[in-house]
Protein backbone atom coordinates (compact mmCIF):
# COMPACT_ATOMS: atom_id res chain seq x y z
CA UNK A 1 0.00 0.00 0.00
CA UNK A 2 2.35 2.31 0.94
CA UNK A 3 4.43 1.39 -2.51
CA UNK A 4 1.79 2.83 -4.43
CA UNK A 5 1.25 6.13 -2.76
CA UNK A 6 4.90 6.75 -3.11
CA UNK A 7 4.18 6.10 -6.76
CA UNK A 8 1.62 8.75 -7.01
CA UNK A 9 3.39 11.20 -5.75
CA UNK A 10 5.98 12.15 -8.39
CA UNK A 11 7.69 15.76 -6.98
CA UNK A 12 8.16 15.71 -3.20
CA UNK A 13 10.78 18.29 -2.69
CA UNK A 14 10.03 19.14 0.78
CA UNK A 15 9.43 14.82 1.86
CA UNK A 16 6.29 15.98 3.55
CA UNK A 17 3.82 13.76 1.15
CA UNK A 18 2.67 16.90 -0.62
CA UNK A 19 2.87 17.03 -4.66
CA UNK A 20 1.71 20.49 -5.53
CA UNK A 21 2.94 20.80 -8.58
CA UNK A 22 2.50 19.32 -11.77
CA UNK A 23 -0.22 16.14 -12.95
CA UNK A 24 -1.08 13.87 -10.49
CA UNK A 25 -2.56 10.80 -12.30
CA UNK A 26 -5.34 9.43 -10.34
CA UNK A 27 -6.01 5.87 -12.20
CA UNK A 28 -8.65 3.70 -10.48
CA UNK A 29 -7.43 0.56 -9.32
CA UNK A 30 -9.32 -2.67 -8.11
CA UNK A 31 -9.83 -2.96 -4.71
CA UNK A 32 -8.77 0.23 -3.07
CA UNK A 33 -9.26 4.06 -3.97
CA UNK A 34 -7.33 7.14 -3.62
CA UNK A 35 -7.74 10.08 -1.53
CA UNK A 36 -7.48 13.56 -2.64
CA UNK A 37 -7.46 16.59 0.37
CA UNK A 38 -7.21 19.86 -0.42
CA UNK A 39 -6.47 21.90 2.57
CA UNK A 40 -6.90 25.55 1.94
CA UNK A 41 -5.58 25.11 -1.57
CA UNK A 42 -2.80 22.52 -1.32
CA UNK A 43 -3.17 19.36 -2.02
CA UNK A 44 -2.62 16.21 -0.09
CA UNK A 45 -3.06 12.49 -1.28
CA UNK A 46 -3.10 8.89 0.35
CA UNK A 47 -3.77 5.72 -0.83
CA UNK A 48 -6.47 4.67 1.39
CA UNK A 49 -6.16 1.72 4.61
CA UNK A 50 -2.39 3.98 5.36
CA UNK A 51 -3.64 6.07 7.77
CA UNK A 52 -6.91 5.48 8.76
CA UNK A 53 -7.47 8.29 12.12
CA UNK A 54 -6.54 10.59 8.74
CA UNK A 55 -8.72 9.10 6.89
CA UNK A 56 -11.85 9.16 9.35
CA UNK A 57 -10.90 12.64 9.86
CA UNK A 58 -11.12 13.80 6.00
CA UNK A 59 -14.30 11.58 5.78
CA UNK A 60 -16.28 12.59 8.61
CA UNK A 61 -17.36 15.64 6.65
CA UNK A 62 -20.03 18.27 6.73
CA UNK A 63 -20.76 17.97 3.67
CA UNK A 64 -20.91 14.82 1.05
CA UNK A 65 -21.75 14.16 -2.49
CA UNK A 66 -21.19 11.96 -5.82
CA UNK A 67 -19.82 12.71 -9.32
CA UNK A 68 -21.16 10.30 -12.17
CA UNK A 69 -20.78 10.84 -15.43
CA UNK A 70 -21.02 9.67 -18.97
CA UNK A 71 -23.76 7.06 -18.93
CA UNK A 72 -24.31 6.79 -22.74
CA UNK A 73 -27.90 5.37 -22.10
CA UNK A 74 -27.95 3.71 -25.50
CA UNK A 75 -24.27 2.67 -26.52
CA UNK A 76 -24.24 -0.08 -27.23
CA UNK A 77 -21.21 -1.07 -29.01
CA UNK A 78 -17.98 -3.92 -28.34
CA UNK A 79 -16.69 -1.41 -24.82
CA UNK A 80 -19.78 -2.17 -23.38
CA UNK A 81 -23.15 -3.83 -24.73
CA UNK A 82 -25.21 -3.36 -21.41
CA UNK A 83 -24.58 0.43 -20.54
CA UNK A 84 -27.93 -0.09 -18.19
CA UNK A 85 -26.59 -2.79 -16.33
CA UNK A 86 -23.14 -0.74 -14.94
CA UNK A 87 -25.49 2.56 -14.73
CA UNK A 88 -27.25 0.06 -12.00
CA UNK A 89 -24.09 -1.12 -10.49
CA UNK A 90 -23.55 2.81 -10.44
CA UNK A 91 -26.56 3.16 -8.35
CA UNK A 92 -25.97 0.09 -6.20
CA UNK A 93 -22.45 1.21 -5.32
CA UNK A 94 -23.70 5.20 -4.65
CA UNK A 95 -26.38 3.55 -2.12
CA UNK A 96 -23.76 1.53 -0.37
CA UNK A 97 -21.16 4.57 0.45
CA UNK A 98 -20.73 4.39 4.04
CA UNK A 99 -21.51 7.95 3.86
CA UNK A 100 -24.65 8.85 2.17
CA UNK A 101 -24.24 12.02 -0.41
CA UNK A 102 -26.78 14.98 -0.26
CA UNK A 103 -26.99 15.01 -3.64
CA UNK A 104 -25.37 13.56 -7.28
CA UNK A 105 -23.88 15.34 -10.11
CA UNK A 106 -23.86 13.84 -13.35
CA UNK A 107 -21.20 15.74 -15.53
CA UNK A 108 -22.97 15.04 -18.88
CA UNK A 109 -23.29 12.47 -21.86
CA UNK A 110 -26.04 11.46 -19.85
CA UNK A 111 -27.47 9.80 -23.02
CA UNK A 112 -25.70 8.58 -26.22
CA UNK A 113 -28.39 10.06 -28.90
CA UNK A 114 -30.15 12.75 -27.37
CA UNK A 115 -33.42 9.83 -27.90
CA UNK A 116 -36.56 10.43 -25.76
CA UNK A 117 -36.35 6.86 -24.19
CA UNK A 118 -32.70 7.35 -23.50
CA UNK A 119 -33.29 10.45 -21.29
CA UNK A 120 -36.36 8.33 -19.97
CA UNK A 121 -34.70 5.32 -19.08
CA UNK A 122 -31.89 7.33 -16.62
CA UNK A 123 -34.15 9.38 -15.32
CA UNK A 124 -36.10 6.12 -14.42
CA UNK A 125 -32.62 4.16 -13.03
CA UNK A 126 -31.60 6.95 -10.84
CA UNK A 127 -34.92 6.77 -8.98
CA UNK A 128 -33.46 4.12 -7.38
CA UNK A 129 -30.78 6.02 -5.66
CA UNK A 130 -31.10 6.84 -1.92
CA UNK A 131 -30.35 10.32 -2.89
CA UNK A 132 -33.15 12.00 -3.85
CA UNK A 133 -31.21 15.46 -5.23
CA UNK A 134 -29.35 15.40 -8.94
CA UNK A 135 -27.93 17.71 -10.64
CA UNK A 136 -27.11 17.92 -14.53
CA UNK A 137 -25.11 19.19 -16.58
CA UNK A 138 -25.04 18.44 -20.35
CA UNK A 139 -22.65 16.78 -22.41
CA UNK A 140 -22.18 16.98 -26.32
CA UNK A 141 -24.08 13.88 -26.83
CA UNK A 142 -27.26 15.61 -25.35
CA UNK A 143 -27.94 18.17 -27.13
CA UNK A 144 -27.81 16.61 -30.69
CA UNK A 145 -31.36 17.77 -31.27
CA UNK A 146 -32.37 21.03 -31.70
CA UNK A 147 -29.60 22.18 -29.58
CA UNK A 148 -30.27 20.94 -26.46
CA UNK A 149 -33.90 21.93 -26.20
CA UNK A 150 -35.08 18.31 -24.83
CA UNK A 151 -32.16 18.32 -22.57
CA UNK A 152 -33.19 21.16 -20.94
CA UNK A 153 -36.82 20.86 -20.72
CA UNK A 154 -35.96 17.74 -18.80
CA UNK A 155 -32.49 19.50 -16.63
CA UNK A 156 -32.96 23.14 -17.07
CA UNK A 157 -35.57 24.66 -14.74
CA UNK A 158 -34.27 27.79 -13.14
CA UNK A 159 -31.60 27.47 -15.43
CA UNK A 160 -29.55 30.21 -17.77
CA UNK A 161 -29.38 30.16 -21.43
CA UNK A 162 -27.97 26.72 -22.41
CA UNK A 163 -28.55 25.67 -18.99
CA UNK A 164 -25.80 26.87 -16.65
CA UNK A 165 -26.88 27.88 -13.06
CA UNK A 166 -25.44 27.74 -9.55
CA UNK A 167 -26.82 27.13 -5.97
CA UNK A 168 -25.18 26.98 -2.16
CA UNK A 169 -25.30 23.80 0.10
CA UNK A 170 -23.64 24.06 3.54
CA UNK A 171 -21.36 27.11 2.43
CA UNK A 172 -19.96 25.49 -0.58
CA UNK A 173 -20.74 27.69 -3.68
CA UNK A 174 -21.46 25.12 -6.60
CA UNK A 175 -21.84 25.93 -10.65
CA UNK A 176 -22.92 24.11 -12.94
CA UNK A 177 -21.54 25.33 -16.60
CA UNK A 178 -22.51 24.48 -19.87
CA UNK A 179 -19.23 24.05 -22.16
CA UNK A 180 -21.00 21.78 -24.96
CA UNK A 181 -23.21 24.10 -27.56
CA UNK A 182 -22.24 26.02 -30.51
CA UNK A 183 -18.77 24.93 -30.94
CA UNK A 184 -16.70 26.24 -33.62
CA UNK A 185 -15.08 23.93 -36.00
CA UNK A 186 -11.67 23.00 -35.29
CA UNK A 187 -12.38 23.67 -31.66
CA UNK A 188 -12.25 22.83 -28.02
CA UNK A 189 -15.08 23.09 -25.47
CA UNK A 190 -16.78 26.56 -25.13
CA UNK A 191 -18.54 28.37 -22.40
CA UNK A 192 -19.13 31.32 -24.28
CA UNK A 193 -19.65 34.98 -23.71
CA UNK A 194 -22.82 35.04 -22.11
CA UNK A 195 -22.19 32.61 -19.81
CA UNK A 196 -18.88 33.71 -19.21
CA UNK A 197 -20.65 37.43 -18.38
CA UNK A 198 -23.06 35.54 -16.03
CA UNK A 199 -20.63 33.71 -14.06
CA UNK A 200 -18.78 37.26 -13.63
CA UNK A 201 -22.03 38.48 -11.90
CA UNK A 202 -22.89 34.93 -9.90
CA UNK A 203 -19.66 35.26 -8.06
CA UNK A 204 -19.04 38.42 -7.59
CA UNK A 205 -20.99 38.91 -4.21
CA UNK A 206 -19.03 35.80 -2.20
CA UNK A 207 -15.96 36.17 0.32
CA UNK A 208 -13.14 35.09 -0.81
CA UNK A 209 -13.10 32.10 1.86
CA UNK A 210 -16.08 30.36 0.18
CA UNK A 211 -15.44 26.77 -0.79
CA UNK A 212 -16.39 27.04 -4.88
CA UNK A 213 -17.34 23.48 -6.75
CA UNK A 214 -17.35 24.28 -10.58
CA UNK A 215 -18.76 21.66 -12.83
CA UNK A 216 -18.59 20.53 -16.22
CA UNK A 217 -18.60 18.36 -18.96
CA UNK A 218 -15.47 18.85 -21.15
CA UNK A 219 -12.09 19.37 -19.02
CA UNK A 220 -12.34 23.81 -18.05
CA UNK A 221 -8.04 22.86 -18.72
CA UNK A 222 -5.90 21.80 -21.52
CA UNK A 223 -5.91 17.99 -20.99
CA UNK A 224 -5.24 17.08 -24.62
CA UNK A 225 -6.29 19.81 -27.40
CA UNK A 226 -5.86 17.40 -30.50
CA UNK A 227 -8.66 15.46 -28.78
CA UNK A 228 -10.73 18.19 -28.18
CA UNK A 229 -9.59 17.33 -24.19
CA UNK A 230 -10.05 21.15 -23.52
CA UNK A 231 -12.24 24.60 -23.64
CA UNK A 232 -11.34 27.41 -25.33
CA UNK A 233 -12.40 30.28 -23.48
CA UNK A 234 -11.69 28.47 -19.76
CA UNK A 235 -8.55 31.07 -18.62
CA UNK A 236 -11.77 34.01 -18.50
CA UNK A 237 -13.77 31.96 -16.49
CA UNK A 238 -10.92 30.51 -13.93
CA UNK A 239 -9.83 34.18 -14.05
CA UNK A 240 -13.01 35.63 -11.99
CA UNK A 241 -12.26 32.72 -9.86
CA UNK A 242 -8.73 33.27 -9.01
CA UNK A 243 -9.55 35.44 -6.11
CA UNK A 244 -11.30 32.32 -3.92
CA UNK A 245 -9.16 30.16 -1.25
CA UNK A 246 -10.97 26.96 -2.67
CA UNK A 247 -11.49 26.18 -6.08
CA UNK A 248 -12.79 22.66 -7.49
CA UNK A 249 -13.44 21.88 -10.86
CA UNK A 250 -15.00 18.44 -11.76
CA UNK A 251 -15.31 17.74 -15.31
CA UNK A 252 -16.05 14.55 -17.53
CA UNK A 253 -15.95 13.67 -21.15
CA UNK A 254 -12.67 12.25 -21.30
CA UNK A 255 -13.85 8.60 -19.39
CA UNK A 256 -10.61 8.38 -16.82
CA UNK A 257 -9.26 9.99 -13.93
CA UNK A 258 -6.77 12.77 -13.68
CA UNK A 259 -5.93 15.32 -11.15
CA UNK A 260 -4.08 19.28 -11.88
CA UNK A 261 -3.23 21.32 -9.28
CA UNK A 262 -2.91 24.95 -10.32
CA UNK A 263 -2.64 27.41 -7.25
CA UNK A 264 -5.80 27.19 -5.37
CA UNK A 265 -7.81 25.45 -8.04
CA UNK A 266 -8.00 21.61 -8.11
CA UNK A 267 -9.34 19.93 -11.74
CA UNK A 268 -10.55 16.60 -11.31
CA UNK A 269 -12.05 14.40 -14.25
CA UNK A 270 -14.45 11.52 -13.41
CA UNK A 271 -14.61 7.70 -15.09
CA UNK A 272 -17.48 6.76 -17.00
CA UNK A 273 -20.55 4.64 -16.05
CA UNK A 274 -20.37 3.49 -19.48
CA UNK A 275 -17.13 2.82 -21.13
CA UNK A 276 -13.15 3.73 -20.50
CA UNK A 277 -11.57 5.92 -23.07
CA UNK A 278 -7.85 5.24 -24.28
CA UNK A 279 -4.88 7.67 -22.25
CA UNK A 280 -4.50 10.95 -24.19
CA UNK A 281 -2.26 10.17 -27.66
CA UNK A 282 -1.92 6.31 -26.64
CA UNK A 283 -4.68 5.73 -29.72
CA UNK A 284 -5.06 6.70 -32.93
CA UNK A 285 -8.74 8.46 -32.02
CA UNK A 286 -10.42 8.93 -28.19
CA UNK A 287 -13.21 6.52 -28.97
CA UNK A 288 -14.86 3.75 -26.66
CA UNK A 289 -11.71 1.85 -25.89
CA UNK A 290 -12.30 -2.82 -25.54
CA UNK A 291 -10.84 -3.94 -22.17
CA UNK A 292 -10.35 -7.65 -21.61
CA UNK A 293 -13.56 -9.25 -20.39
CA UNK A 294 -13.53 -9.01 -16.42
CA UNK A 295 -11.87 -5.91 -16.69
CA UNK A 296 -14.87 -3.62 -17.49
CA UNK A 297 -16.24 -2.85 -13.91
CA UNK A 298 -12.37 -1.02 -12.70
CA UNK A 299 -12.22 1.19 -15.20
CA UNK A 300 -15.44 2.55 -15.00
CA UNK A 301 -16.70 4.26 -11.50
CA UNK A 302 -17.97 6.96 -8.77
CA UNK A 303 -16.45 9.80 -7.74
CA UNK A 304 -17.05 10.68 -4.19
CA UNK A 305 -16.42 14.21 -2.41
CA UNK A 306 -16.81 15.03 1.19
CA UNK A 307 -16.02 18.45 2.69
CA UNK A 308 -14.01 17.92 6.00
CA UNK A 309 -15.54 19.79 8.75
CA UNK A 310 -13.35 22.83 10.36
CA UNK A 311 -11.66 23.65 7.28
CA UNK A 312 -12.35 23.99 3.17
CA UNK A 313 -10.95 21.01 1.81
CA UNK A 314 -12.81 18.56 -0.27
CA UNK A 315 -11.82 15.04 0.25
CA UNK A 316 -12.45 13.08 -3.75
CA UNK A 317 -12.26 9.94 -3.72
CA UNK A 318 -12.43 7.72 -7.07
CA UNK A 319 -14.11 4.26 -6.18
CA UNK A 320 -14.01 2.09 -9.13
CA UNK A 321 -17.33 -0.12 -9.73
CA UNK A 322 -15.29 -3.29 -8.93
CA UNK A 323 -14.03 -1.68 -5.27
CA UNK A 324 -15.05 -3.34 -2.16
CA UNK A 325 -18.43 -1.93 -1.37
CA UNK A 326 -17.78 -1.75 2.21
CA UNK A 327 -14.48 0.51 1.73
CA UNK B 1 -23.02 -5.05 -77.76
CA UNK B 2 -21.91 -1.41 -77.02
CA UNK B 3 -22.09 -0.39 -80.90
CA UNK B 4 -25.68 -0.79 -80.91
CA UNK B 5 -26.21 1.95 -78.37
CA UNK B 6 -24.13 4.11 -79.32
CA UNK B 7 -26.46 6.22 -81.69
CA UNK B 8 -29.22 6.40 -79.10
CA UNK B 9 -26.11 7.41 -76.40
CA UNK B 10 -25.40 10.12 -78.56
CA UNK B 11 -28.75 11.67 -79.22
CA UNK B 12 -29.10 11.94 -75.37
CA UNK B 13 -25.87 13.29 -75.22
CA UNK B 14 -26.87 16.11 -77.90
CA UNK B 15 -30.29 16.06 -76.20
CA UNK B 16 -28.25 17.01 -72.93
CA UNK B 17 -25.67 19.44 -74.66
CA UNK B 18 -28.19 21.40 -75.51
CA UNK B 19 -30.02 21.76 -72.74
CA UNK B 20 -27.29 22.28 -70.50
CA UNK B 21 -25.94 24.37 -72.47
CA UNK B 22 -22.10 22.97 -72.31
CA UNK B 23 -20.54 24.30 -75.41
CA UNK B 24 -17.92 22.74 -77.12
CA UNK B 25 -17.78 20.55 -73.57
CA UNK B 26 -17.57 16.96 -73.79
CA UNK B 27 -20.42 15.45 -72.13
CA UNK B 28 -21.16 11.46 -70.85
CA UNK B 29 -23.29 9.81 -72.18
CA UNK B 30 -27.08 9.63 -70.50
CA UNK B 31 -26.74 6.20 -69.93
CA UNK B 32 -23.95 6.68 -67.74
CA UNK B 33 -25.14 8.33 -64.17
CA UNK B 34 -22.98 10.98 -62.47
CA UNK B 35 -20.09 9.12 -60.29
CA UNK B 36 -21.07 9.13 -56.20
CA UNK B 37 -17.73 10.48 -54.05
CA UNK B 38 -17.66 8.22 -50.45
CA UNK B 39 -16.19 9.08 -47.56
CA UNK B 40 -15.46 7.47 -44.68
CA UNK B 41 -16.40 8.77 -41.17
CA UNK B 42 -13.91 6.16 -38.56
CA UNK B 43 -11.68 7.26 -35.49
CA UNK B 44 -13.07 10.58 -35.74
CA UNK B 45 -11.76 11.28 -39.25
CA UNK B 46 -13.13 12.35 -42.33
CA UNK B 47 -11.17 10.42 -45.23
CA UNK B 48 -10.63 11.21 -47.79
CA UNK B 49 -10.12 14.82 -45.85
CA UNK B 50 -9.99 16.60 -48.48
CA UNK B 51 -11.40 16.23 -51.67
CA UNK B 52 -11.87 18.00 -55.54
CA UNK B 53 -15.06 16.82 -57.70
CA UNK B 54 -16.88 18.43 -60.45
CA UNK B 55 -20.16 20.27 -59.86
CA UNK B 56 -23.06 18.13 -59.74
CA UNK B 57 -21.08 15.20 -58.07
CA UNK B 58 -22.89 13.68 -55.23
CA UNK B 59 -21.01 13.38 -52.18
CA UNK B 60 -21.69 10.07 -49.46
CA UNK B 61 -20.57 10.26 -46.33
CA UNK B 62 -20.52 6.79 -44.54
CA UNK B 63 -20.14 6.65 -40.49
CA UNK B 64 -18.08 3.59 -39.80
CA UNK B 65 -16.91 4.63 -36.13
CA UNK B 66 -18.44 3.41 -33.35
CA UNK B 67 -20.14 6.55 -32.04
CA UNK B 68 -22.51 9.02 -33.95
CA UNK B 69 -21.19 11.96 -36.01
CA UNK B 70 -22.63 14.68 -38.25
CA UNK B 71 -21.21 16.82 -41.31
CA UNK B 72 -21.88 20.31 -40.90
CA UNK B 73 -21.13 23.10 -43.00
CA UNK B 74 -20.52 26.36 -40.36
CA UNK B 75 -21.92 28.44 -43.68
CA UNK B 76 -25.42 26.57 -43.77
CA UNK B 77 -24.93 25.13 -46.80
CA UNK B 78 -25.43 21.97 -45.65
CA UNK B 79 -25.81 19.88 -42.14
CA UNK B 80 -26.35 16.43 -41.97
CA UNK B 81 -28.90 14.84 -38.89
CA UNK B 82 -26.85 13.06 -36.25
CA UNK B 83 -24.88 9.50 -38.08
CA UNK B 84 -25.01 6.79 -35.60
CA UNK B 85 -22.86 3.65 -36.35
CA UNK B 86 -23.69 2.61 -40.27
CA UNK B 87 -25.59 5.50 -41.08
CA UNK B 88 -24.78 7.21 -44.39
CA UNK B 89 -25.96 10.85 -45.67
CA UNK B 90 -24.95 12.35 -49.03
CA UNK B 91 -25.62 15.64 -50.40
CA UNK B 92 -25.27 17.33 -54.13
CA UNK B 93 -22.90 20.02 -54.73
CA UNK B 94 -24.43 22.25 -57.49
CA UNK B 95 -22.35 25.32 -57.07
CA UNK B 96 -18.83 25.75 -57.42
CA UNK B 97 -16.44 27.09 -54.35
CA UNK B 98 -14.52 24.96 -51.23
CA UNK B 99 -16.70 23.72 -48.84
CA UNK B 100 -15.52 23.60 -45.42
CA UNK B 101 -17.12 20.76 -42.81
CA UNK B 102 -16.82 19.73 -39.49
CA UNK B 103 -18.58 16.92 -36.81
CA UNK B 104 -20.55 19.68 -34.61
CA UNK B 105 -19.62 16.88 -31.77
CA UNK B 106 -16.36 16.67 -32.15
CA UNK B 107 -15.57 19.78 -33.92
CA UNK B 108 -12.15 19.09 -34.23
CA UNK B 109 -12.80 16.38 -37.07
CA UNK B 110 -12.92 18.62 -40.09
CA UNK B 111 -12.90 18.05 -43.93
CA UNK B 112 -12.94 19.81 -47.14
CA UNK B 113 -14.92 19.42 -50.45
CA UNK B 114 -13.38 21.87 -53.58
CA UNK B 115 -16.11 21.86 -56.01
CA UNK B 116 -14.59 23.08 -59.70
Amino acid sequence: MADEAKDLIRRDPNHDGVDRRGFLTCMAWAGTGLMCVMQGGVLESFAMGLDPAREKRARSGELAFVQISDSHMGFNKAANPDVAATLQTTIDRINALPVTPEFVLHTGDITHLSKTQEFDTVQQMLKGLRTSTVHFVPGEHDVLSDNGAEYRDRFGQGASGHGWYSFDQKGVHFVGLVNVVDLKAGGLGQLGREQLEWLENDVRGLKSSTPIVVFAHIPLWSVYPEWGWGTEDAEQALGYLKRFGSVSVLNGHIHQTMQKVEGNVTFHTAMSTAFPQPAPGSAPSPGPMVVPAGKLRSVLGITDVQLAKGSHSLAVVDHSLESDAKS
Amino acid sequence: MRRAFVPIAMLAGIASLLLAGNHGRMVRAAADPPAKVSISIDNFSFTPNSITVAAGTTVVWTNQDDVPHNVTNPSKEFKSPTLDTGERWEFTFKKTGTFDYYCTIHPQMTGKVIVQ
